[in-house]
């Protein structure tokens, strides 16, 4: 399948980001091309040092590249002045981080309301939507806790409410379940299923095979390149029965 | 089927083999389904020829399998009892793959690299189709537990991949 360069959500040509020179010249991206169609959750998975979150800082516009064109829903965005960019990542991305990067000192609905009050929305109507967004995470009823009373998994979740606070074209998630245990690896993981079905377009670096596995599409990175490609929906292979020991 | 699986379906109570098809179906959820659902019968008939299990038809009704009401012998609970006590250790099939990438490498015939990455899709579709499964069981579902357990063999495996991705990627670099 081929995505037209005007609907693609999320595009990267030719990419780059190089540190150092000549002996110590390191690639962490390298000529990296990329097309994020609407609504799909797509995953780039690699060893640690393979430069799968340099490629999400720079698609993000956390970081510049030293190379390459980064596209947003049309519009190019590797060259925009830094208050553009400032703007761009407030209202039309959302992020998710491994270590959750809330404040301490706000509660969970003050957390989730920040980027809506940033954006200019009125303080009743983003409360109004931070309390629906918390529900729609299930933590409805922790609207008034700080993270410090909230679980690892609840502070994600609450993480992933905010990160859908300005209704974003698409959220950047980088190893959200890397400081997560296996059951609250698995709320993260139904949430993330749920907004795909909503149709939030996704884009997931990681290297917990769990959730890579949740995704459209899956891109192997190795060294700063993509080496591999595998779209993940429809016709299914194995038996599940064969897995757990069950013959025909 | 496994026989002595059978068998111990039938410690609880003497029963039809429909009741022990519904046990069946309670532990494995989805994966049951994928079961032939005449095995059951075929695995009694064995245990009937060889003692393990009595097979009682139903007074005046006709002579079908279902209607039979099966209940474990003395020698058939014996051989439920030792099946419980033993431990038994799942077979692992990873020097196949070992000596199929080292093989490649060995006469460059392919990329142990690719082979991996080939390996690897696979592996997460798996993965994908377990893990689906397991979010749409019940908590503390018994078929939920069973598909857990899948899930973590598979992340094993994916993990052993990963290490394969390093060793082959530092050969291949000569590093």
């Amino acid at each position: 399948m081929r995505n037209d360069e005007n609907t693609s959500v999320v595009r990267a040509r030719g990419l780059c980001k190089k540190y150092g020179r000549e002996a110590g010249l390191v690639r962490a991206v390298d000529q990296v091309d990329l097309d994020v169609a609407p609504g799909e959750t797509l995953a780039v998975m690699g060893p640690s040092g393979c430069g799968k979150s340099t490629l999400l800082h720079l698609l993000g516009g956390l970081d510049r590249p030293t190379g390459g064109e980064v596209w947003l829903a049309g519009q190019r965005i590797d060259g925009v002045s830094e208050k553009a960019l400032a703007r761009l990542r407030r209202t039309a991305i959302g992020f998710v981080f491994q270590a959750f990067h809330l404040m301490d000192e706000l509660t969970a609905a003050e957390n989730v309301e920040l980027p809506a009050l940033l954006a200019g929305r009125s303080p009743r109507a983003a409360r109004r939507q931070a309390i629906s967004l918390l529900e729609q995470v299930g933590l409805g009823d922790r609207a008034t806790h700080l993270p410090s009373e909230l679980s690892g998994g609840q502070r994600q979740r609450v993480a992933i409410a905010r990160a859908l606070s300005n209704s974003p074209l698409v959220v950047l998630a980088d190893e959200p379940t890397g400081n997560l245990d296996s059951e609250a690896t698995l709320d993260v993981l139904r949430l993330f299923e749920s907004l795909r079905s909503a149709g939030q377009t996704l884009l997931i670096v990681t290297h917990d095979a769990r959730i890579a596995a949740t995704a459209d599409r899956l891109i192997s990175m190795r060294d700063g390149a993509f080496v591999d490609e595998t779209r993940l929906t429809g016709g299914t292979t194995g038996h599940l029965g064969a897995l757990a020991g069950l013959e025909g | 089927m496994q026989q002595e699986v059978v068998l111990a379906l039938l410690a609880k109570e003497p029963s039809h083999g429909y009741q022990l098809r519904a046990r069946l179906a309670q532990a494995l959820g989805p994966l049951g389904d994928e079961m032939n659902a005449g095995q059951i019968y075929v695995t009694l008939a064995r245990l009937e020829k060889a003692g393990l299990v009595t097979a009682e038809r139903s007074a005046g009704l006709p002579d079908r399998p279902d209607r039979k009401m099966y209940a474990l012998t003395p020698a058939g609970q014996q051989r439920v009892g030792d099946w419980l006590t033993e431990v038994s250790w799942p077979r692992p099939d990873l020097a196949e793959f070992h000596l199929k990438l080292v093989a490649a490498a060995a006469a460059r015939l392919a990329d142990p690299l690719a082979i991996v990455d080939a390996q690897r899709r696979e592996l997460l579709r798996r993965l994908r189709d377990a893990q689906r499964a397991a979010m749409a069981e019940p908590e503390r579902s018994d078929a939920g537990l069973l598909l857990e357990g899948i899930v973590l063999r598979l992340q094993a495996d994916l993990r052993w991949l990963e290490a394969c991705e390093r060793n082959w990627t530092g050969r291949r670099s000569g590093t």
